[in-house]
């Protein structure tokens, strides 16, 4: 019974000096300079000594815990190293090194947190943007507030302004505008009403809506990305379990060759020095450190990565192969190229416009779109020509609207500006609509899918990063696929391809020994995603994209695309750098203590620690990283 | 079985992690294959048999370590 009690007071009081730690080291700190103004100022020894020793104990506590909690679960941690260190350093009465090093130690350990704060904040950032409460309808029909882990599927919700939308689910009721910067990355907020689908973490800026949750927690959309960053910031690299496991010898090691050094050179200075200098700090941190800012700049940026694998993979890439509807054009046709034989244009335009707004055809829409508001005519008589058009009777005169076929058919005559016009319309890659009013040639309107703005400017920069081979692979006809090509300057293009064609093709290229990214609408293209060394989706957040792929770009923004590359790059070079000041550091230190006079246990402590600052900070600057 | 989340006070050693894992692994009835302690997101993960063991157990082994429990969630697997 009291053996318990004692027990459980000596765990208590563990926790307490633990829980104590900064203003343990700022009273290091003040002691430290107590002694040396002593010292120095009024050559007082005894206050110097004094307040060295008091300081080297009070600074050893939570280190001595924290290396006992270690050595209970049989872990030699670098707390084991400093605390033998710090013991010997009092033992031989050297108190100036004992409370240098553990001063430096846990103000080190302050500034690692921090800084360490820092660059896991974009992340967290993103995953404090969960919704935790939500409204739900009791079955008094009343509204209560609850854990958003309490909602289930079906259940009723009240979402007011400005609130967070708790679950994926569908409105009921209301109307107002949301704000789904969360998911899409898209700031300008989008109107809801009745059947509108609503998504979990997005905020209603304005009015109240009601809403019944489709799906719950980790299944929205927006609980999916959380997971795969969570998943991906601390997603380990071949070369970073190597890294973990070499450091779990590693650090016995140390301990093993201080002892061996003390054994023969019979040199307790020399040996504690050793355990000093040999801590691996910089080396096991460093890596991760640049993983999660990384992640995290992405994140922010809109490109979700999905681990350290997938930056190392991502960072070599060569060649990049794209889909060409909905990836390099926008995947909605419009009007391109126009052409009007009257004079009396907004009257054709007008005549025009009422017949297309007879049909449902993809071109008549793009059409509609293209003229916007006009006069509208009552159309009578509607005859669609399978394969040609409608030809209808619109304010007393016979209008006919097709492709050249019906033309022909309605006896149109076509002059040679016409059929030179119709020539480079469809060299331009351009489905075509005539329009003819009581059988004279009166419009001609060219319509193509359109290039995504700023598409070209993007692919420059990533052959400027690197990337050697730009292709296009597409399910269209040659000709048009071969146009695309040649506006944005991609190295190859084929088309005719079914998604199993792409696949094959991908293989073919990594057979010939090249990197392959493969970039797709993550629906049609699964295959290639997979197959691909690098599956890089366009989704607006979709399930499938964000599943079958290694990077996906949110709200489908191909300017995202040279940044996630670029950030990839950067991030790769960033663990590189971390790796070599970490040996680097380890390999000087070990070197100095043999055959250096100025080496010593004070001076190896800062250097580690000063290292350990170093790459977190390195790590840090990934945060800010921007694409030039 | 029954699938866990911990999350733990920011963790900022790597060597904070092996001891966390050598804790957890060290008790009987959790699944050793399954645990991982993640350094970034400050959380550990693992699956365990709740005949043996409960989640409480696990949280003062931790605790007992001198690490700081936030939260837990518990899952039916």
């Amino acid at each position: 019974m009291l053996q318990r009690e004692c027990r459980r007071g000596g765990i208590a009081l563990q926790r307490y000096i633990l829980s104590k730690k900064n203003h343990i080291t700022l009273i290091s700190a003040i002691l430290l300079i107590i002694a040396f103004t002593s010292k120095l100022g009024f050559g007082n020894i005894d206050i110097f000594i004094w307040s060295l020793a008091i300081a080297s104990l009070l600074g050893v506590a939570p280190i001595a815990i924290q290396a006992y909690q270690a050595l209970k679960v049989k872990v030699v941690s670098i707390d084991v190293l400093v605390t033998i260190a710090v013991v010997g350093a009092f033992l031989i009465r050297n108190f100036e090194e004992s409370a240098i090093v553990t001063f430096l130690f846990l103000f080190g350990a302050y500034l690692e947190l921090r800084t360490l704060n820092k660059t896991r904040s974009a992340i967290k950032e993103l995953t404090e943007l969960a919704p935790e409460s939500a409204l739900k309808q009791m079955g008094n029909g009343e509204f209560e507030e609850v854990e958003v882990e309490e909602v289930d599927i079906g259940d009723i919700l009240l979402v007011k302004t400005g609130a967070k939308v708790p679950v994926d689910g569908t409105v009921l009721s209301g109307e107002g505008h949301i704000n789904e910067a969360s998911i899409t990355g898209e700031a300008v907020p989008v109107g809801k009403k009745k059947d509108s689908q609503v998504y979990a973490g997005t905020i209603l800026e304005n009015g109240t809506i009601q809403i019944v949750a489709d799906r719950i927690g980790e299944d929205t959309t927006f609980g999916k990305i959380i997971e795969l960053v969570e998943e991906a910031q601390d997603s380990k690299s071949e070369a970073e379990r190597f890294i973990d496991k070499f450091s779990k010898y590693y650090t016995p090691a140390v301990l093993v060759l201080a002892i061996i050094v003390w054994i023969f050179s019979r040199d307790i200075e020399l040996a504690i020095t050793i355990l000093v200098l040999g801590c691996p700090g910089a080396l096991v941190i460093g890596v991760p450190v640049s993983n999660v800012a990384g992640i995290g700049n992405g994140a922010r940026h809109g490109v979700l990565l999905k681990g350290s694998e997938v930056i190392g993979d991502f960072s070599k890439v060569d060649t990049v192969v794209f889909d060409k509807t909905g990836t390099l054009t926008i995947g909605n046709p419009k009007v391109a190229d126009k052409e009007i034989y009257a004079e009396n244009v907004n009257e054709v335009l007008g005549y025009l416009a009422s017949v297309e707004k007879e049909s449902d055809h993809p071109l008549a829409k793009a059409v509609i779109e293209h003229i916007g508001d006009t006069k509208l005519y009552t159309v009578e008589s509607t005859d669609v020509v399978k394969g040609g058009g409608i030809v209808a009777q619109v304010d007393g005169h016979r209008v006919a609207v097709g492709n050249v076929l019906l033309m022909e058919q309605e006896n149109v005559h076509l002059d040679d500006k016409a059929r030179a016009d119709i020539a480079r319309f469809e060299a331009n890659g351009n489905s075509l609509v005539l329009t003819a009013v009581d059988g004279k040639l009166k419009a001609l309107m060219g319509i193509r899918d359109q290039i995504r703005p700023g598409v070209k400017a993007d692919l420059q920069k990533l052959k400027k990063l690197g990337v050697k081979n730009l292709v296009v692979l597409s399910g269209d006809n040659q000709g048009t696929v071969d146009l695309v090509a040649q506006e944005l300057g991609l190295t190859e293009a084929h088309g005719h391809m079914l998604p199993e064609d792409k696949s094959a093709y991908i293989g073919e290229l990594q057979a010939k020994g090249q990197i392959v990214a493969f970039v797709g609408d993550g629906v049609n293209d699964s295959p290639s995603l997979a197959l691909a060394q690098i599956g890089i989706a366009m989704g607006s957040g979709t399930d499938v994209a964000i599943e079958t792929s290694d990077v996906v770009l949110m709200n489908s923004d191909f300017s995202r695309l040279p940044h996630a590359l670029g950030l990839t790059k950067a991030t790769a070079n960033n663990m590189l750098q971390n790796i070599v000041i970490a040996v680097g550091v380890v390999i000087v230190l070990l070197f100095s203590v043999f055959f250096s006079e100025w080496m010593n246990m004070s001076i190896g402590m800062l250097v580690h620690e000063a290292s350990i600052l170093v790459v977190i900070l390195n790590g840090m600057r990934l945060l800010r990283y921007k694409l030039r | 079985m029954q699938k866990a989340t911990i999350q733990l006070e920011t963790l900022t050693c790597p060597s904070c992690i092996q001891k966390i894992e050598n804790a957890v692994k060290s008790l009987e009835g959790v699944d050793k294959e399954s645990l991982s302690v993640l350094f970034n997101s400050s959380k550990a993960k693992f699956n365990f048999d709740d005949e043996k063991i409960s989640i409480k157990d696990v949280e003062n082994a931790i605790t007992a370590l001198g690490y700081e429990v936030k939260k837990s969630q518990v899952k039916a697997l």
